[in-house]
């Protein structure tokens, strides 16, 4: 299924550079009102409209963008900087208490819902991008730290991991010199579908207004304030929700393309 | 068995045990004196005191997460803060707008994903199964709170044929209902396109079994070794997957609750956490886990009866 990372490629690069692209131009000023020219439909001089404050809808996605991507990025960061250690952790010490622990911990956080416990931290810290990357983010460590561990431990169990002990090196340089290296594929892939993951999570979160503040422009903010009008003018309800599953099933068929291609084993399954 | 399900028992009073200090504390990080909050910015700081004594406020942290965990034992959640009456039967009066829709919404997600898996498994690698599949991808990346605006514009707006929010209670049942449908299709579909490949590919995986082959040298059709052998062994993945959509409907209405002014649990907790009303927060996300919880290890429990071998 090479069609697959082609598309998901191409779909999340246009997302990368709407974003990248926002620093430096953006055909109208986000932070402009003019509501002379509010929700006017997409035109020459507006290319996908304007909203209800008369704000272009193209510069308004492609700064949203920004905020989407950053939020998503970040809570992948930390759910792979504290989830891969864990999950190596854990293999490392497999039947341990200290794999016990790590793995039950696991379990525990799964069976919070995210997005609950997401608006609760939201709540108690305040609405940010900075806390929706926080609420985010801590549901992120234990996907990572479960794939880490269960891709890690088949590895430990191989003759050359045993030749390494055997040779004295201890756990953790085995871990990061033969285990790491051996499951990046499989982390990058879990990452990309985590990223798509969290640009529908920040964009739920800022939709009830505990992500971005105004007037950093958010999809998910921009489909709240569309709710009330979206029956005079679609187009300011569609075109942010389009931006968000453009976006999304860019990654989604990303994920599933680099699984393909870093992993000849696993074609064929979904 | 008896030593598994011993095993099991003692780490799912574990789990509930943890998962009540975990919501307790996080609910105390909440910032925000609830006891300022229901008298408003003119009251005096004695007052305010006084108030907290009475809430029991002022006691340290472990005594007051000892009284609220006997009471919870008892059934007992507490008095809303803001409303004063008792939480347990604002979780229950909430519930009866969750529970149905999360039930609406699991049963639409399998009657969706049930065929579209059985199609593109049947089909696989053909062009149906591509096509199918790539459906799927797109509903699994729509976010389901958008799809609810589209489909409030066409069937409550343009078509007038439902209503586009509120609920009137279940004293008319139909009504009840109609105003339930919009919902349960926008939260149905993300979770029907995520529960029809996980069908597919573990059919797909069965396909490829011996036994398959031998239903098919004694003269079945690929339909019927489909849907009399490999479906029903396909069906343990699935059956998981199920169960946790289970506890994310019935948390992740929430944010669906918000577009159809439904009044769910989700939106019960979301409510309560913007008026400071914590014990209700603290009652009601304590509810959800521990749902969460018990429907994890009765589905553990489940496979365990089935297949010896998970017994481990």
């Amino acid at each position: 299924m090479r069609a697959s990372l082609i598309v998901g490629g191409l779909l999340s690069g246009l997302a990368l550079l709407a974003a990248l692209l926002s620093y430096v131009w953006t055909p109208g000023d986000v932070l402009q009102l003019a509501v002379a020219d509010k929700l006017q439909p997409p035109s020459a001089g507006h290319l996908l409209g304007t909203d209800q404050l008369g704000r272009d809808m193209l510069s308004m996605i492609m700064v949203g963008a920004r905020t989407s991507l950053a939020v998503a990025l970040v809570a992948v960061g930390i759910g792979m900087g504290l989830g891969v250690p864990l999950g190596l952790l854990a293999a490392a010490r497999h039947g341990g208490w200290l794999d016990e622990i790590i793995m039950r911990g696991n379990d525990l956080i799964f069976a919070f819902p995210s997005l609950v416990i997401a608006i609760l931290i939201t709540a108690a810290l305040g609405p940010s991008a900075t806390n929706a990357i926080i609420a985010i983010g801590i549901f992120n460590i234990p996907v990572f730290a479960r794939v880490t561990r269960g891709a890690a431990l088949p590895i430990w169990v191989l003759d050359y991991i045993r030749a390494a002990r055997v040779a004295g090196k201890g756990r953790a340089r085995i871990s990061i010199q033969h285990i790491l290296p051996n499951i990046a594929n499989l982390l990058i892939v879990q990452g990309t579908i985590q990223f798509s993951m969290g640009i529908l999570a920040e964009a739920g979160l800022s939709y009830v207004g505990l992500g971005a503040q105004p007037p950093t422009p958010s999809w998910g903010r921009m489909l709240a304030e569309a709710q009330t009008m979206f029956a005079i003018a679609p187009h300011v309800a569609v075109i942010p929700g389009l931006a968000i599953v453009i976006t999304v099933l860019g990654l989604n068929l990303l994920g599933d393309g680099l699984r393909d291609a870093l992993d000849p084993r696993l074609r064929r399954s979904p | 068995m008896r030593r598994y399900v011993i095993r099991r028992v003692l780490s799912l009073g574990l789990s509930l045990a943890v998962a009540s200090i975990l919501i307790f504390l996080v609910v105390e990080l909440v910032p925000g004196d609830p006891a300022s909050y229901m008298l408003g910015t003119g009251a005096q700081p004695d007052t305010i005191a006084a108030l907290r004594e009475q809430m029991g406020l002022d006691l340290p942290l472990p005594q007051r997460y000892g009284n609220w965990i006997a009471g919870v034992l008892s059934g007992d959640f507490g008095h809303s803060f803001t409303y004063k009456t008792p939480v347990a039967g604002m979780i229950a009066e909430r519930m009866q707008v969750s529970l149905p829709l999360t039930l609406m919404a699991l049963a639409l997600a399998v009657a969706i994903a049930l065929p579209i898996g059985m199609f593109a498994a049947a089909r696989r690698g053909g062009a149906g199964d591509t096509l199918v599949m790539g459906a799927t991808q797109i509903g699994i990346s729509l976010p389901n709170f958008w799809f609810a605006m589209l489909l409030v514009l066409v069937f409550a707006v343009n078509l007038r044929w439902l209503p586009a929010g509120g609920f009137a209670g279940w004293d008319n049942p139909l009504e009840a209902l109609k105003s339930l449908i919009l919902p349960a299709i926008a939260l149905a579909l993300p979770q029907g396109a995520i529960l029809a490949r996980v069908l597919r590919s573990s059919l797909v995986e069965t396909l490829g079994q011996d036994y398959i082959r031998t239903a098919r040298a004694k003269g079945l059709s690929r339909a019927q070794a489909l849907s009399r052998h490999a479906l029903r062994n396909a069906l343990i993945p699935v059956l998981t997957i199920i169960g946790m959509q289970f506890s994310f409907l019935l948390a992740g209405a929430i944010i669906i609750e918000n577009v159809f002014y439904l009044p769910g649990l989700g939106r019960l907790i979301f409510q309560a956490i913007n008026q400071r009303d914590l014990i209700v927060v603290q009652g009601a996300v304590l509810v959800l886990v521990a749902t969460v919880i018990l429907v994890t290890f009765l589905v553990d429990m489940g496979y365990a009866l089935i297949d010896p071998r998970l017994r481990k």
